[in-house]
């Protein structure tokens, strides 16, 4: 992140690892290096520090400790989510509901317990990604014994109204599970104001590690156990404690419940900079997403007559990386199923760019990517054979 | 990108033979807006032999790449010769491509096919009237 000549707008792909996290996980790879179930004190000495991690991050999300289940990332506890909670539950019913725009670690298990007999209600949202919990309300079946909202959308940054869903599921006694992978250390997430039952984050979207995440399980929640063969956390994911890793959770959600506010207040100032200068600078754009209702580091346009991939590597050439929604970054060739959801055509889905920001994300990184990025559309839609000068 | 070649790269980042022709001899589009990638490829024939082509390509690094390096290769060749341009000479041409990219060399293959097509339902027409 010290290369002046590289600017980085993906920080919801994800996160460089805060050097005071790593500080704080260099001594559980050989000091303390024990195994944290064992009762010797090498293992002790782990186990202090995973558990420390844990109330750290129970305090962050105004939860008890107990709550906490570590996992290997966000994707593990979405799958967990989905799957432990339907086959626990699968004598209350068989109906779960979730929306068109949550992340694929949400959906693919969804369709996999379809395939095993469950059915699945995915509720559309408005062209800004916003769900209408009274779409969820009308879902409700005396068979629904989940629904799965995400918190703030990864690619067009939407904030869901999570806790007026979580009230709704909540007085129908159905389980509510939300993906906050893209929120948490970013803004503020109390999971009784929230009214989650069930609550997904990973370390890396937050500046710790990569391949360490929790699940936060509301006391009383019916959840089966997902991984077999160990009695850690409570039995509910047996695997030795990634404990470098978890330690790097917990220093990495306590820098953010400190920092969290003013890079916040930071980064809306730079999103809001990219909302109002690309249409600016460059005609014929659209905005995806909610105009406010956004997570503080999340611009998304759309450019007509361009294709993502293409101007992703053009700008990477120049030493900026972004990301894009177009079928052509994916193997499958379809474009982001967020981006079809919220009613884009295929064509204004493929041209999507996405930048998002972060930590170290400067004023800087905004106005050079600002200067570049007319030159770099320019060159594209003179070869694009939709594109006529206005 | 992982997979593609330096000599993809270089075709994608200084593209030969960008443009239109002006009273083309024959003009190809293929592809569409849904896939995401569009190819309209321009020749000008001149006694059977194919004396310019240019293109102009909506689509991704890959089909940019193999577009405008398909105008070179048929530059120069008899219309027969352009005809058996394959999409596997366009992939060798650039030092290969990754699998979910291959569609692009068959773009790029239908596109050349389509204006030599054109040229000769043209000069069918001519011939005619």
């Amino acid at each position: 992140m010290e290369d002046t000549k590289k600017i980085y707008l993906d920080y919801a792909a994800t996160t460089p690892t805060d050097p005071e996290v790593i500080a704080a996980m260099q001594p559980y790879f050989f000091d303390s290096f024990g195994n944290p179930s064992s009762i010797h004190s090498f293992g002790q000495d782990a186990k202090k520090g995973i558990e420390d991690a844990r109330q750290k991050l129970a305090s962050f999300l105004g939860a008890k400790p107990a709550e906490i289940v570590f996992t290997s990332g966000g994707t593990e506890s979405d799958n967990m989510s989905l799957i432990a909670v339907a086959h626990e539950n699968a004598q209350k019913g068989n109906h779960i509901i979730t929306t068109r725009i949550e992340h694929h670690a949400v959906l693919e298990p969804a369709r996999l317990l379809q395939k095993q007999g469950m059915k699945v209600t995915y509720v559309k949202t408005s062209k800004e990604g916003l769900v209408d919990p009274s779409d969820i309300k009308k879902a409700i079946t005396a068979k629904t014994i989940l629904i799965s909202v995400m918190h703030a959308n990864n690619e067009i940054g939407t904030i869901q109204p999570i806790a007026e869903i979580g009230r709704i599921a909540r007085e129908k006694g159905i389980y509510f599970h939300s993906d906050a992978v893209q929120t948490i250390g970013h803004i503020p997430v109390k999971t009784d104001e929230l009214n989650v039952d069930l609550l997904s984050l990973s370390a890396h979207k937050f500046y710790g590690p990569k391949g360490v995440g929790a699940l936060y399980i509301r006391k009383g929640t019916r959840i089966g156990n997902y991984l077999y063969g160990g009695d850690q956390e409570n039995g509910r994911r047996a695997s030795t404690h990634n404990t470098a890793g978890i330690v790097g959770l917990g220093k990495a959600i306590e820098l953010c419940e400190k920092q969290m506010d003013a890079e916040a207040k930071l980064q809306i100032q730079l999103r809001d900079t990219l909302i109002r200068e690309i249409p600016e600078r460059v005609q014929e754009v659209v905005l995806n997403g909610h105009p406010t209702q956004r997570l503080p580091n999340n611009v998304n346009f759309s450019i007509r007559y361009i294709e993502g991939e293409s101007l992703l590597l053009n700008l990477d050439m120049l030493g900026i990386a972004a990301s894009t929604g177009s079928a052509c970054t994916s193997t499958s060739l379809e474009p982001s199923h967020v981006l079809l959801a919220i009613g884009l055509p295929h064509e204004i889905a493929h041209g999507s760019l996405r930048l998002t920001l972060g930590r170290w994300s400067k004023k800087s990184d905004v106005e050079q990517f600002l200067h570049y990025l007319p030159e770099v559309v320019e060159k594209l839609r003179a070869m694009s054979p939709l594109y006529h000068k206005k | 990108m992982e997979g593609y070649s330096n000599k993809l790269m270089e075709y994608f980042l200084h593209p030969r033979n960008v443009g239109e022709i002006e009273n083309p001899s024959g003009k190809g589009r293929v592809g569409n807006v849904v896939c995401g990638d569009i190819m309209e490829l321009y020749i000008k024939v001149e006694n059977n032999i194919i004396t310019d082509a240019k293109f102009k390509t909506l689509g991704c690094g890959a089909a940019i790449a193999t577009s405008s390096i398909v105008t070179e290769m048929v530059k120069g060749k008899t219309l027969d010769e352009a005809l058996k341009v394959s999409n596997k000479a366009v992939v060798e041409a650039l030092g290969g491509l990754p699998q979910h990219k291959l569609h692009c060399s068959v773009l790029a293959e239908q596109a050349l096919k389509a204006a030599i097509e054109d040229y000769q339902s043209k000069q069918a027409g001519g011939a005619r009237s």
